[in-house]
């Protein structure tokens, strides 16, 4: 049966990025309806012009960069919307912030979307943060 | 049936190889099958898990000079 996963992704990390979209592609590639909003730091990497590179927060991190068979994280939200047909929403604070424009921003996200709106539909689910 | 494909997803890390997998079984038609090439340890139990989860059906998985070779057929 299908589940509702909701994963909340707001630190810039490589190691904190790389599992929130393990779960997502993985869930989303399983047949579960996955949410993912991204906010605070997170959105950077979604945002033309931004970071690029995911700090390592650790040796895991510092193993992942290091090693061509990890896929990244990119790779894998893309795996989730592709595949599984995962929401990769961006917040709409963080948007307004960066003064970012419908342009600017990665393709594979969907519509900026308030907190309020994604609380609503993530009530009674299962909540990922990372 | 058609020819079993080889999907070549050697030296990629979890879940890459489950990626590589999905991506062609989407395309496919019902009774398709691949033979998935792979050497993370962790894929070799966790594409079984989800071949059972969605309903396909598995057709085996040998090791041979440390490849992993996993068969499955698009069931539905």
């Amino acid at each position: 049966m299908s589940r509702k996963i909701f994963v909340l992704c707001i630190s810039d990390s490589r190691e904190k990025l790389q599992m929130a979209a393990m779960v997502a592609s993985v869930a989303a590639a399983s047949g579960d309806e996955v949410t993912v909003f991204f906010s605070m730091n997170a959105m950077l990497h979604f945002v033309k012009g931004r970071a690029t590179e995911a700090a390592a927060e650790g040796e895991f991190g510092r193993l992942m960069a290091a090693d061509k068979g990890v896929p990244s994280f990119k790779q894998l939200f893309a795996y989730a919307a592709d595949l599984g047909d995962a929401k990769l929403l961006p917040c709409s604070m963080a948007v307004d912030l960066l003064k970012a424009s419908a342009e600017d921003l990665d393709p594979v996200l969907g519509p900026p979307t308030g907190l309020t709106r994604f609380l609503s539909d993530a009530e009674g689910a299962q909540l990922f943060t990372f | 049936m058609s020819e079993m494909r080889i999907i070549d997803a050697r030296d990629t890390f979890c879940p890459g190889p489950l990626m590589e997998l999905i991506s062609y079984m989407k395309r496919a038609s019902v009774g398709d099958e691949f033979e998935l090439l792979s050497t993370d340890k962790g894929s070799v139990n966790d594409i079984p898990e989800w071949i059972k989860k969605v309903g396909h059906e598995m057709l085996g998985s040998e090791q041979v000079e440390g490849v992993w070779h996993i068969k499955v057929r698009k069931a539905k």
